[in-house]
């Protein structure tokens, strides 16, 4: 009874505590300075008609190279926990109609995650979500066939290779251009073109590989493989 | 009609939960919390965030329901070899 009526104290208070969020919400007729800033620089100054890829990768550019290694340490931590308990997984072989339609299907998925991060400063979505969208495609693989065998090394090679050229490009903003990750490294070409916007689509397409490569180890490490 | 969508998705997203919590099976749980993910990508994409939607399907819905299944199966496993 006095647990339950505590219960419903905190649940009372933390309703307490959100409601002038909801009374005093009201909807804004214009943006503010410094998103209306965020939203000229990027048409104007980088070339990007999505204005969310040129907050994350140029303005956020630091915060975005926090996360990948936030990604990077938890990908080494699942590595670490797991190490050294190599058993089977559901070794049952996969029903024909699985086999089959993975068969076409995952070439189709890969496409569709290098197409997601390739175009993240045109389209919506970007390095993270086209790298999950090609981890998903090597979790169809490891689902459909049994006898699938992952690469380690050139997992390990692409995920290194990958993250040293990401702060690579942000050294040579440093040097080259405005800052620590500037995109000006390169032409900023035309406004709408794949090539264009200067470094935003390889650090994107960087960003893709990375966490592509480490979310499908993570999945290799938890599924359990021979 | 926008904010109709929008409660209606939060109050199925609202009896998921409280259905995750409260399923015998571990497996159901699992599965409804993917579905809460999902329904609040859509909220996402009805609200005009497409990025962010992109970004809760795949990883809430999709990866995250994967791994939480991986572990279920391990830690199924453990117990079987005690």
């Amino acid at each position: 009874m006095i647990r339950n009526m505590a219960v419903l104290l905190a649940v009372i208070g933390l309703v307490a505590m959100f409601l002038p969020m909801v009374t005093d919400f009201q909807e804004r007729e214009n943006l503010n300075e410094l998103a209306a800033d965020y939203v000229e620089g990027s048409i104007n100054d980088l070339n990007t008609p999505n204005v969310v890829t040129s907050v994350i990768v140029t303005y956020r550019g630091l915060d975005t190279l926090g996360e990948v290694t936030v990604l990077f340490l938890a990908t080494v931590g699942v590595g670490l926990l797991l190490k050294g308990r190599k058993e089977d997984m559901i070794r049952i072989s996969s029903s024909e109609l699985l086999g089959t339609t993975s068969s076409v299907l995952v070439a189709m998925i890969m496409i569709l995650g290098i197409y997601i991060f390739t175009h993240g400063h045109l389209t919506p979505g970007g390095g993270f979500q086209g790298g999950v969208v090609i981890a998903s495609g090597f979790l169809l693989m490891l689902l459909s066939n049994v006898n699938v065998k992952m690469n380690h090394s050139i997992m390990h090679f692409v995920e290194s290779f990958s993250g040293v050229a990401y702060v690579g490009i942000g050294v040579a903003g440093l040097v080259l251009a405005i800052g620590f990750l500037n995109p000006g490294i390169l032409p900023l070409g035309r406004f709408g073109e794949l090539f264009s916007a200067g470094a935003i689509p390889v650090i994107y397409s960087l960003i893709g590989l990375k966490v592509g490569s480490e979310l499908t180890s993570i999945l290799v490490t938890m599924g359990g493989e021979k | 009609m926008i904010p109709v969508i929008i409660i209606g998705l939060g109050v199925i997203m609202l009896a998921a939960a409280i259905a995750a919590v409260y399923f015998k099976s571990l497996l159901a749980s699992i599965i409804s919390a993917g579905v809460i993910s999902l329904l609040a990508s859509v909220i996402y994409l009805i609200l005009g965030s497409p990025d962010v939607a992109m970004t809760e399907a795949s990883i809430g819905s999709g990866l995250t329901t994967v791994i939480f299944l991986f572990a279920l199966h391990r830690v199924r496993k453990g117990k079987s070899d005690d």
